[in-house]
């Protein structure tokens, strides 16, 4: 476990992704790098995730997160939000991680992979 | 043990656009015994990442890096240069597999069904597509650009891909991959204003915002939208969907707000125009009597029974001819049946499946474009992809998938292939015409230069 901090790990950031199972996976990141990032350099097992490299044309980094944690994220672009809205199971406090740089206040924030279609279907719908 | 190949469960899968791949990497993370052989029609792969995807979006085709980590997987083969339906059966493919995946896409093209769709002029958007993007079989479209109007029927986001072609300034493809007759013919494009025409109104528009707000800021060129077809729009906002909601509140921004300051001088400064036409169906292509090419096009005007996305149009009886000497029809792809054996909706145009599974056919399966018909994003594809793979591992779980007697996989169907005469492009292959293409490119600042024919590609392969 200590292998994945870095010797300078007081200047870094700890944040808890929970995946698609619900499972918590708490990993850190340094201040500026993205959420993909972060995702990447832990690699961590998100199935699709980031498939556009970061250059906002995908939206499978889609996070969502907790509305005190989102009011703190800084402010959206309006090509962000284009993409957001092709996301699946979009919330109102759901961002690209690819777009999210960490900042020290960051500290501890909770980012949720949301469920893919199927996982939603099979929740919201038995029946068809 | 890793070299197991007897043990193997082998799973072959046709096509290799995303679908294709995101079914392969799906599958070999899923399960270590499984092989994965992809069958391609074409020498290259990525399917319409590299023929539909337009040269100008390059970020979009960032997924080709982690389809190449795919391909490269021990697990994986990729065969290219094999038409599935013609070279080999699908029941040639059962015998030799476990499981076959079908995910050859939507390469058919829904026609608007209009005296007049024939005359010169009048093109499939699929065809415009493949004919910039360099497929090999619209090489030879050479549309002609020597007119000043351009009409596109359908309004989704191939539509706008076109229209921000016809009307990109012409420094913004040169250092795309766009095909270098294609870049040549917009070079000299005469066309200065784009009408993009759909049947029903603004709140039913297929695109989306992305490629409207590109159309919006479009450089050299001006919106001209009709006021009146925002008629109830602006009250009928807020009730929509967000995705929905952004897209019509750009749409009205664009059509009825006065511009500030600067943007009033872009506009007035564009040479360029393009357009929404709303409320109005294709009824006849007019002919100029002199040449018989394209003159012009009538169109019904509809009104809209019921709201919302199931809006229908209905016509009023009224009808509008518009001059233009380009008619691009871009109303949708569909699938089309590759096999006999292969059950299809020909209604729905795709193949009959539960998640995936492919009905009264064990062993056969669907994902991508073939598998919900031809809509949505790569992520939509991804998604769908994901769930045909999750499918099969669960059938192989179940045992519903029985996987306990070996299988030859690509032995023997490499040997029937050497015996009808097809040698399939291995992925290495594929790299060999990739470098080429990416050597030529540099030499003009462009990321490749693509080859144009088949002959060219395999040529490159065998060298
Ligand atoms: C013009 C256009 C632009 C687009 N732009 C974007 C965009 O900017 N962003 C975005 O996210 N999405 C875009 N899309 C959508 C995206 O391309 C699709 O979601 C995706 O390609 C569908 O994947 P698929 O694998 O089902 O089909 P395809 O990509 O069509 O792949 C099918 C593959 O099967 C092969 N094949 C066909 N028949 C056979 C056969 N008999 N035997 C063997 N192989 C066969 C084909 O050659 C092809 O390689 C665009 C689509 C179009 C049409
Ligand atoms: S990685 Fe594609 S939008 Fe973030």
């Amino acid at each position: 476990f200590t292998t994945r901090q870095s010797l300078r790990s007081d200047n870094k950031v700890m944040v808890h992704f929970v995946n698609r199972d619900g499972e918590k996976i708490s990993v850190k990141g340094s201040p500026g790098d993205s959420l993909l990032d972060i995702v990447i350099n832990e690699d961590l097992d998100f199935d699709g995730f980031g498939a556009c490299e970061g250059t906002l044309a995908c939206s499978t980094c889609h996070l969502i997160f907790e509305e005190e944690t989102y009011k703190n994220l800084g402010p959206v672009t309006d090509e962000e939000m284009d993409m957001l809205d092709l996301a699946y199971g979009l919330t109102d406090t759901s961002r690209l991680g690819c777009q999210i740089c960490l900042t020290k206040s960051m500290e501890g924030m909770v980012a949720r992979v949301p469920e893919s279609v199927e996982d939603i279907r099979q929740s919201q719908d038995g029946s068809s | 043990t890793g070299r197991g190949k007897a043990c193997s469960t082998k799973v072959c899968i046709v096509g290799s656009g995303p679908a294709g791949f995101y079914t392969a990497q799906h599958l070999i993370k899923a399960r270590p015994d499984v092989e994965v052989d992809i069958y391609e029609r074409l020498p290259v792969p990525f399917g319409l990442v590299r023929f539909g995807v337009a040269p100008d979006h390059p970020e979009v085709k960032n997924v080709i890096n982690t389809f190449t980590q795919t391909a490269k997987h021990s697990r994986c083969s990729f065969f290219g240069n094999v038409n599935v339906g013609k070279d080999v059966s699908v029941a040639e493919l059962q015998e030799a597999y476990h499981a076959v995946v079908l995910s050859y896409g939507a390469e058919g093209n829904r026609s608007m069904g209009v005296p007049g769709e024939d005359l010169a002029g009048v093109y499939a958007a699929k065809d415009f597509v493949g004919w910039y993007n360099g497929l090999p079989s619209c090489r030879e479209l050479s549309p002609d650009l020597s007119c000043e109007t351009a009409v596109i029927l359908g309004q989704g986001n191939v539509a706008l891909d076109v229209a921000r072609v016809l009307l990109s300034p012409i420094d913004f493809l040169k250092n795309t991959d766009i095909s270098q007759p294609a870049l040549e013919a917009l070079a000299g494009s005469q066309v200065r204003r784009v009408l993009v025409v759909g049947r029903r109104g603004p709140t039913q528009v297929a695109c989306t915002i992305k490629e409207f707000r590109e159309m919006v800021k479009l450089p050299n060129t001006r919106p001209e939208m009709m006021a009146a077809d925002f008629e109830g729009v602006t009250e009928a906002v807020k009730d929509l969907p967000r995705p929905r909601k952004r897209l019509t509140e750009l749409m009205l921004k664009t059509a009825l707000e006065t511009p500030g300051e600067k943007e009033q001088e872009r506009r007035d400064e564009a040479s360029h125009i393009w357009g929404f036409r709303f409320f109005r169906s294709p009824v006849e292509i007019l002919a100029d009597p002199e040449n018989s090419r394209t003159a012009g096009i009538r169109l019904a005007v509809n009104r809209l029974e019921g709201s919302g996305e199931g809006a229908r149009a209905v016509l009023t009886g009224e009808v509008e001819d518009v001059t233009c000497g380009l008619v691009i029809s871009s109303i949708g792809y569909k699938s089309l049946p590759i096999d006999p054996s292969v059950p299809f909706d020909s209604r729905k145009a795709i193949v009959p499946n539960n998640m995936g599974r492919i009905q009264q056919a064990a062993g056969l399966y669907c994902s991508g474009w073939l598998k919900t018909g031809p809509t949505g994003v790569i992520a939509t594809t991804m998604n769908n992809s994901f769930d045909t793979a999750r499918s099969v591992v669960e059938d192989m779980d179940s045992g519903t998938l029985d996987a306990s007697s070996a299988k030859p996989g690509s032995q023997s169907i490499s040997a029937l292939l050497e015996k009808r005469g097809v040698m399939p492009v291995t992925f290495s292959d594929w790299e060999k015409i990739d470098s080429v293409e990416t050597r030529r490119g540099e030499a003009s600042g462009k990321p490749r230069e693509k080859l144009l024919t088949v002959e060219e590609m395999l040529q490159e392969a065998r060298k």
